[in-house]
C-alpha cells in the first residue's frame, strides 16, 4: 500500500466514525453545533498525528508488555497539550468542548491506531496514518455536527440561515438527536455505497 | 525479576520526557490562560457593572459566606467598581447549585443603592434549545432595576413576577433563587462590602 493510499483509507473506506464506529462518545456528545464538531475533531488529529509519531519512533524501544500504559502515558502526554494549548489560545472553543478534551485521552480511535498501526510501521507511514484517520474523524464530526445545527438551531457556523421565525427541532440538539442523525447519516452511507457496487 | 526491572525502567524514562515536555508547554501557557480568564472576568464584570472608570478585578474584598460540610470557610470575592473615588457598583458571583445540569455560575452586579444594574452567565450545562435560552438578553434583562424590595422573587409559574422558559423552568428559578440570595447577602453585609479598603489579593 502506497502512502497515498494509507492516507486516504482514513476519509473513507476505513472512516473512524462511518465506518468502524469508533470514538462514538466525543462524536456524539460534542457535535450539536458544527464548530464544536471541527474543534474537537482538529483537537482529535493533533493527538493522533503526535501520538502515531512517536508511538512509532519508539516501537522498537517499548517492550510489548508495556506498551499499553506506554501509549497511554504519550496519549494522555499530548491531550493535556492540546488541552493548555486551547486554553491559552481559543478560550471559547476551549469552554465549549469542556470535559470532552481530556477525554480525548481514552478515545479508542487513538489507541486503537497506536495499537494496529503505529507500533508496526514505520514513523512517516505511521503519521500519514494519523493524519488521515483525524482529517476523517473531524470530516464526520463536521458533518454530523452540521446537520445537527442546521435542523436543530436553524444556523451554520453560527450564521443563521432560515431567518428569526424557523422554529428550530430541538430534538437534534439534544443526546438523543445525536443518535438519530448519526443513524440517518449511516443508513445513507450504506444505501450510497450498496448502489455503487 | 531482571526484566521487571527494565520494564519499570522503561516506563520512567517515558513519564519522565512526558513529564518535561508537559512542564515546558505548561510554563508557556501558563501567563495566556491567567490572562484569558482574567478577560473573561472583565467582560463579565463591564456586562453587570454600573459605568465604572477603575479596573474593578483589582479593587476587591474578600468575604466569608459560609461553611461547607467539612467547616471550611466559603468565600466570595466582591468586585468594586468606582467613578472618581465614588463607589458606583458591586460585582459579585453566585452559584446555582440546582440547575437543571449542574451548576449555573451567575455574575451579578448591584448599584450602591442593592439594585441590579445586570447579570451574566458565566458556565452552565443546561439543555442546548431549552435551559441555555438563560443566556438571552431578554431573559437576563428582566433582572436590571430589580431590588429585594421592588419584586417578588419566583418566576411566574411559582406566583412570582419573573419570566420563566417555556419548557424549562428549573434554570431560571435556580437562576432567580441563587441572585436572591446574593442579594440579601450584600443587603446584610452592604457597610463591609463597601467599607473595607480592598485591593489586589
Amino acid at each position: 500500500m502506497n502512502l497515498l493510499q494509507e492516507f486516504r483509507k482514513g476519509i473513507w473506506q476505513e472512516n473512524a466514525v462511518f465506518k468502524l464506529v469508533l470514538g462514538m462518545c466525543p462524536a456524539l456528545a460534542v457535535t450539536t453545533s458544527a464548530e464544536n464538531g471541527l474543534g474537537m475533531g482538529f483537537a482529535t488529529t493533533f493527538v493522533l498525528v503526535c501520538s502515531n509519531l512517536v508511538v512509532s519512533s519508539l516501537r522498537k524501544f517499548i517492550p510489548g508488555q508495556v506498551r499499553i500504559p506506554a501509549f497511554i502515558v504519550i496519549i494522555a502526554s499530548f491531550v493535556t497539550v492540546v488541552q493548555l494549548c486551547m486554553e491559552a489560545y481559543v478560550y471559547d472553543l476551549y469552554k465549549a468542548l469542556g470535559i470532552f478534551i481530556p477525554l480525548i485521552v481514552v478515545n479508542c480511535l487513538i489507541l486503537g491506531r497506536a495499537e494496529a498501526f503505529a507500533f508496526r510501521n514505520p514513523p512517516l507511514r505511521a503519521t500519514i496514518d494519523g493524519l488521515g484517520m483525524g482529517i476523517g474523524f473531524t470530516l464526520a464530526l463536521f458533518i454530523l455536527g452540521a446537520v445537527r445545527e442546521v435542523l436543530g438551531s436553524g444556523a451554520l457556523l453560527g450564521v443563521s440561515l432560515f431567518g428569526p421565525d424557523y422554529v428550530p427541532f430541538l430534538l437534534l440538539i439534544l443526546p438523543p438527536g445525536a443518535f438519530i442523525a448519526l443513524g440517518c447519516l449511516l443508513a445513507g452511507m450504506n444505501r450510497y455505497e450498496t448502489r455503487n457496487q | 525479576m531482571k526484566d521487571i526491572v527494565r520494564l519499570a525502567l522503561i516506563l520512567t524514562i517515558i513519564a519522565a520526557g512526558s513529564g518535561l515536555i508537559l512542564s515546558l508547554v505548561e510554563g508557556m501557557t501558563r501567563e495566556p490562560i491567567a490572562e484569558q480568564r482574567r478577560q473573561e472576568t472583565l467582560r463579565a464584570l463591564k456586562a453587570v457593572m454600573p459605568p465604572s472608570d477603575n479596573a474593578a478585578d483589582a479593587d476587591t474584598v474578600t468575604l466569608v459566606i459560609g461553611q461547607d460540610k467539612k467547616g471550611r470557610d466559603l468565600t466570595r470575592l466582591f468586585y468594586r467598581g468606582r467613578l472618581g473615588a465614588e463607589l458606583s457598583g458591586v460585582a459579585f458571583r453566585v452559584v446555582a447549585p440546582d440547575g437543571y445540569s449542574g451548576n449555573i455560575e451567575v455574575m451579578v452586579g448591584v448599584d450602591p443603592t442593592g439594585q441590579v444594574a445586570g447579570i451574566a452567565i458565566l458556565t452552565h450545562a443546561e439543555t442546548p434549545g431549552l435551559g441555555s435560552l438563560i443566556e438571552k438578553d431578554w431573559f437576563k434583562d428582566q433582572f436590571k432595576g430589580k431590588s429585594l424590595d421592588n419584586i417578588d422573587w419566583r418566576v411566574k409559574k411559582d406566583g412570582g413576577q419573573f419570566d420563566q422558559i417555556t419548557g424549562a423552568t428549573i434554570s431560571p428559578r435556580a437562576i432567580v433563587q441563587a441572585v436572591k440570595k446574593g442579594l440579601e447577602f450584600y443587603r446584610d453585609h452592604r457597610l463591609e462590602i463597601v467599607a473595607v479598603q480592598g485591593g489586589a489579593q
